[in-house]
């Protein structure tokens, strides 16, 4: 293995890590935004929005990731989408982990005892007042974990963004190889950098679950 | 004109679910201040007659009117909405399982529905609290959360809980079923008091010795429909219905 190869290039390759970070952290945050949306029009009384809900989820769960992106970046512009390589990175990983986070939101709602919302419904609260004060914070806590998974892949999906030419962690390594010739070194350090961003995430969602939890 | 108005009157309640009729053309009236049991065996439509009350379990048909205004109104969405949260404060419903939320402390299971339904301060939210604790013996428990209490000890703050909105009307589903034996009384022990304190109740229950020594009228149910109702000596020592003489001879079998 040539460690001095590794050394010399490694620390374009940080600056790849922070760049899949920045993607990671768009991504999520909208896939968050999506999620909560997705999983509000799930659950609303209104058919047509549980509807769109449901539809969303199946079409985005339904096809690969990839093609989502290369149907966004590649074929957007045809019909007047125009997007650089990183906005359609974040805009195709962010909804189509927001379909994943739409069940993910739902299923830690609807698994809150159904006595609560009963409960609260009694004592005259409205079904909002009901959502907002009782049945969130608890789902809030069952749904930490499940999403720190969604999250998870995420992070692992955003190697899938180098097909669009993002210089991201596998883009860069892709890049390297080709002047150097040293795929093993070049996949290893990618590697290993995305592990270490998924271990400290992993810790922090945790810490996170622990935090809620004990409260 | 003069005519008598019920405080609680449901009339001719009908229930499906699909095919299932669980309660079939009930009517029952309750005075201010009178306490009715409901009795009867498991599948009877205790728990649905009771939550179709505040409309919990809406009814197929039939009307529910408490202290002269009708709870389950044909209103549009909204509209309905904001009618059946206003005769909800009137009525506390306490439950077999308790249902305290579990994220807030004791004192936050009372306060929260005061403060958000009625708008009173946090200072006044506390004096609420602290009463009501007083009221069902726990005000040592206050700052405690549901998972540190009793089984007793939670069903006592979910009564103390319906009580901080001053209903009109309690409901009661079995809720002292879930308890062990030795944690019976002392929820028996406040409903009791409530009794005393002249609250209308309904009671939905398996504990027939409690039925009655706090009700003023027992109602056995079967299959939908009230078999039987009246006083409680007359409904536990001398029923007329057969029905009603074997739900209680197998109860009194199984207890022993
Ligand atoms: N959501 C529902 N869907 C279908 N059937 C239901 C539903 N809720 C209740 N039932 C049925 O209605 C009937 C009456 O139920 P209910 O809970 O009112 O009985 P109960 O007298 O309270 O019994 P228990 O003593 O076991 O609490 C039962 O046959 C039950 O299976
Ligand atoms: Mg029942």
């Amino acid at each position: 293995m040539d460690i001095d190869l590794i050394l010399r290039v490694y620390p374009h390759f940080l600056k790849a890590a922070i760049l899949t970070i920045e993607l990671s952290v768009l991504t999520a945050i909208l896939g968050l935004v999506c999620g909560s949306l997705g999983a509000a029009a799930r659950l609303s009384r209104f058919q047509a929005l549980h509807f769109l809900g449901a539809a969303y989820v199946s079409l985005f769960r339904g096809t690969p990731a990839l093609i989502q992106l290369f149907l966004l970046y590649f074929g957007g512009p045809q019909i007047g989408i125009q997007l650089d390589a990183f906005e359609a990175g974040v805009i195709g990983l962010g909804v189509n982990i927001g379909a994943y986070m739409t069940e993910t939101i739902r299923g830690a709602i609807i698994s809150v005892h159904k006595g609560q919302t009963e409960a609260a419904r009694t004592l005259g609260m409205s079904s909002w007042q009901a959502m907002r004060y009782v049945i969130l914070p608890q789902a809030f806590r069952l749904m930490v974990r499940p999403l720190g998974v969604n999250i998870n892949a995420l992070i692992k999906g955003t190697a899938l963004v180098a097909a669009i030419s993002v210089v991201e962690l596998t883009y860069t390594a892709q890049r390297y190889i080709g002047s150097t010739y040293k795929p093993f070194e070049m996949f290893l350090l990618a590697g290993a950098l995305y592990m270490v961003i998924i271990y400290i995430t992993g810790r922090g969602i945790s810490w996170l679950d622990r935090k809620v939890r004990i409260q | 004109m003069t005519h008598h108005r019920p405080f609680v009157d449901i009339r001719h309640a009908q229930k499906c679910y699909g095919e299932l009729e669980v309660l079939k053309d009930i009517s029952l009236q309750v005075e201010q201040k009178q306490i009715v049991a409901i009795i009867g065996p498991s599948g009877s439509g205790k728990s649905t007659l009771l939550r179709a009350i505040n409309d919990l379990d809406p009814l197929t048909s039939g009307e529910v009117w408490l202290d002269g205004v009708q709870v389950n109104k044909l209103l549009p969405h909204t509209q309905y909405e904001k009618h059946i949260n206003q005769i909800r404060q009137q009525i506390g419903m306490v439950f077999q399982h308790f249902n305290l939320f579990p994220h807030l402390t004791v004192r936050e299971n009372i306060t929260l529905a005061p403060k958000l339904l009625k708008g009173i301060s946090d200072d006044e939210a506390n004096v609420l609290a602290e009463q009501q604790l007083e009221h069902v013996g726990l005000i040592d428990r206050i700052d405690y959360h549901p998972s540190q209490l009793s089984g007793g000890q939670k069903q006592r703050v979910a009564i103390a809980r319906a009580l901080a909105m001053k209903p009109k009307l309690m409901l009661f589903d079995e809720a002292t079923s879930a308890l062990d034996p030795e944690l019976v009384e002392e929820v028996n022990q406040v409903m009791k008091m409530l009794a005393e304190e002249a609250m209308t109740m309904i009671i939905v229950t398996h504990e027939m010795g409690f039925a009655e020594s706090v009700c003023d009228r027992v109602l056995f149910m079967d299959g939908g429909v009230v078999v039987e109702e009246g006083a409680p000596e007359v409904i536990f020592r001398n029923p007329t219905q057969e029905r009603t003489k074997n739900f209680l001879r197998k109860h009194l079998e199984g207890v022993k």
